[in-house]
């Protein structure tokens, strides 16, 4: 029953750049531009050009793509958010987001008040909420406090209430844009669960992720968009493999990064460097240890930093998953503001293929920063067997095995 | 089993609607009415939204709307009436003050709610889609409340000043409907300006103000020389104050110039909602 969901026609996206770094005009500059026509030096950016795509209902369709590919303005286009500049796109029913939860909550108003007004923000009649409220309530968990004024809730509680909404809307379409999102591990593992259930229930899904193993686990067919365009298309394996293959062999693996003058933390410079001579490498061979080395800036303070550094293979596994948690850096590592560099040596492990790096910088209260960083080869050994590489394992370490005779009995 | 399929297809039908998102048409953007109705229950909800925290945020909550316009209308009859000796059309001058100021604080405060109800609702308009209109339309609405609390206020007033409403305080719904009309008006024009220039916010305190010095709320319109009624009338305020008084307190009739403000009134309205639709298409680029 192949029935579309979604269908996107050479769609295009063009955002006008202000001068230096305001993107936001005053009366002033508009009137100084009108009275001298063609004086016009905005710069302009295609963050989407060209885009086809059909989704067909039931699908649960992944998109991958670097920071600033264009996977948030499709997104925001199809929740008719924003409007775009050619093309067209029609979605069957309305678009939902799942993890825009809480959107409309106000800190003064009560538990019950903001139920009611984030349902209605979320496109619910008063009467549905009226009707599932007694649900949300039961489901959120905060009977208790519904007459406190949510600013007085917890991050947890508030976020339980919020969800609680969020999971009582069903919109035919839902968006889950995990890399904006905020919340711990926990809550974001409850809305994966929510996701398959609704992919279950023939629902048409959209799911944005960095997290490659859950794009291969959950959806059926994925997308990777790069540059506001569409690379590639197909099965989430072969998708998400041939995404982390773009790393250009022989490159340096040092990259510097934008200055992002607006972001809380930002992350400045990454290299990955020869655990021994702390040379930048292009290639870093099986069993050699390396070093990867990140620079960051802190611009508002995060109490009780952690950063965490992430390694996930062409397959998605997340093979390397560490966090600073519990290690005594104290001062160093504090999280005042300030820059910071941290270096991850990791050990002989890995096996010959493509990894990306992806870092994460938090608190227990929520995410700061989560983002790639880059992708990086390891090469076989000179002496390795072709066969090495076409064995599938997670790891490769250097074993250590000791053989004797024994006489027959 | 029949039972349980029509619930099913109850569920699915409303999501069977192609939903077309094309780029912005040029020319005059629709009123999208119909849109709006549909989506009235959030506009309810957030109109319930202001009023709440109005009541909530403020130390004196809602004694403040109601000290608001009587604080205002003391000065007034203080420093315009009895030091300044301004002509207040044959009524006692508190009266004369606060039938003004019904029109005016209303006019005032929705119009600076509306101006910024886009800019504080940045998260509604940057993450999920309703008609932008409903923004300033619910903080109009909102406002309406200071509106009626100001006209109860004016039947104490009324009683001490000794001053009976006339027959034609039947056409009193025809003024409030007309300042309603002429906030929504300036408050969308200012809404939209709001997002898309950062500077209007600065400048729209000053605006409040000169705009209350054109408007015949301290004084009477009477003073003003009849060459100059009809360029003075272009102001929607002027005549909806006159008109105020003209119903609750026999003031002198608005006369033929009312139709000047009428028709200025009328395309202030229109070009609002033409200037805001077209604005609209960029409100979550730019907010």
């Amino acid at each position: 029953m192949a029935e579309p969901a979604i269908q996107v026609e050479n769609l295009g996206k063009r955002f006008r750049l202000g001068v230096g770094t305001a993107t936001y005009d005053t009366l002033r500059e508009a009137l100084a531009r009108a009275a001298r026509p063609g004086k016009d030096d905005r710069r302009e950016l295609w963050a989407l050009r060209g885009v086809d795509l059909e989704v067909e209902r039931g699908e649960a369709l992944g998109i991958v793509g670097p920071n600033g590919a264009g996977k948030t303005t499709l997104l925001r286009i199809l929740a008719r958010i924003t409007y775009p500049t050619e093309g067209v796109a029609r979605t069957r029913g309305i678009v939902g987001s799942l993890l825009d939860v809480g959107t409309g909550f106000h800190p003064e108003l009560t538990g019950r008040e903001n139920v009611f007004l984030s349902g209605a923000v979320m496109g619910m009649r008063r009467r549905e909420i009226r009707a599932s409220f007694d649900e949300i309530v039961e489901f959120s968990g905060v009977e208790r406090f519904l007459d406190t004024p949510v600013k007085r809730y917890s991050s947890g509680m508030r976020l339980r209430l919020a969800f609680a909404v969020a999971a009582h809307l069903e919109p035919p379409i839902v968006v889950v844009d995990e890399v904006l999102a905020v919340g711990d591990s926990a809550f974001r593992e409850k809305c994966m669960g929510k996701m398959a259930e609704m992919g279950r229930r023939d629902r048409t899904v959209l799911f944005v992720s960095h997290d490659l193993g859950a794009i291969t686990r959950l959806c059926t067919r994925a997308v990777w968009l790069e540059g506001g365009n569409i690379q590639a298309e197909g099965p989430p394996r072969s998708i998400v493999s041939s995404y982390l293959e773009r790393a250009t062999p022989g490159r340096l693996l040092d990259i510097e990064f934008n200055a992002e003058p607006d972001a809380a933390v930002a992350v400045q410079r990454v290299s990955v460097r020869d655990g021994a001579t702390g040379q930048v490498l292009t290639v870093p061979e099986r069993g050699q240890p390396f070093t990867i080395e990140m620079a960051f800036e802190v611009r508002e303070t995060i109490p009780d930093m952690r950063v965490a550094l992430i390694l996930v293979d062409e397959l998605g596994v997340v093979v390397i998953d560490d966090d600073v948690r519990d290690r005594p850096f104290g001062g160093a590592l504090s999280g005042a503001q300030g820059a910071y560099v941290v270096s991850a040596t990791i050990p002989p492990l890995l096996r010959a293929g493509r990894y990306m790096v992806r870092t994460w910088i938090g608190n227990d209260l929520g995410d700061s920063l989560n983002r790639d960083l880059l992708t990086f080869r390891v090469g076989p050994r000179p002496d390795d067997p072709q066969e090495y590489m076409e064995r599938t394992r997670a790891v490769q370490p250097e074993i250590e095995w000791k053989v004797r005779r024994e006489p027959m009995l | 089993m029949r039972h349980a399929l029509r619930r099913v297809q109850a569920q699915v039908r409303p999501h069977l609607n192609w939903l077309e998102i094309r780029p912005p048409a040029r020319g005059i953007p629709r009123l999208g009415l119909r849109e709006l109705w549909t989506y009235r229950d959030l506009g309810l909800i957030l109109a319930l939204r202001d009023i709440q925290l109005v009541y909530r945020q403020t130390l004196l909550g809602v004694a403040w709307v109601v000290l608001q316009p009587l604080i205002a209308m003391l000065i007034f009859a203080l420093v315009f009436g009895r030091l300044a000796h301004l002509p207040s059309d044959g009524v006692p001058y508190t009266s004369f003050a606060l039938a003004g100021l019904t029109v005016w604080t209303f006019v005032s405060s929705a119009v600076s709610a509306a101006a910024n109800s886009l800019v504080q609702d940045r998260d509604l308009v940057t993450k999920v889609y309703f008609p932008r209109l409903l923004a300033p339309l619910a903080a109009v609405l909102a406002a309406t409340v200071d509106l009626f609390i100001t006209l109860v206020l004016l039947v104490p007033v009324l009683a001490i000043d000794g001053v009976v409403p006339p027959l034609q305080v039947l056409t009193l719904p025809l003024w409030i409907v007309g300042a309603i009309l002429l906030a929504t008006a300036v408050g969308l024009w200012l809404a939209a300006a709001n997002v898309l220039y950062r500077d209007v916010r600065y400048v729209l305190p000053f605006l409040l103000q000169a705009w209350l010095f054109i408007s015949p709320v301290a004084f009477s319109s009477s003073l003003v020389s009849d060459g100059w009624k009809w360029v003075y009338n272009l102001n929607p305020a002027a005549g909806l104050i006159d008109g105020m008084r003209w119903a609750l307190l026999d003031g002198p009739s608005p006369g033929t110039q009312l139709a000047v403000s009428v028709g200025s009134l009328f395309l202030l309205l229109v070009s609002g909602v033409v200037w805001f639709r077209a604005a609209e298409r960029v409100f979550a680029d730019t907010i």
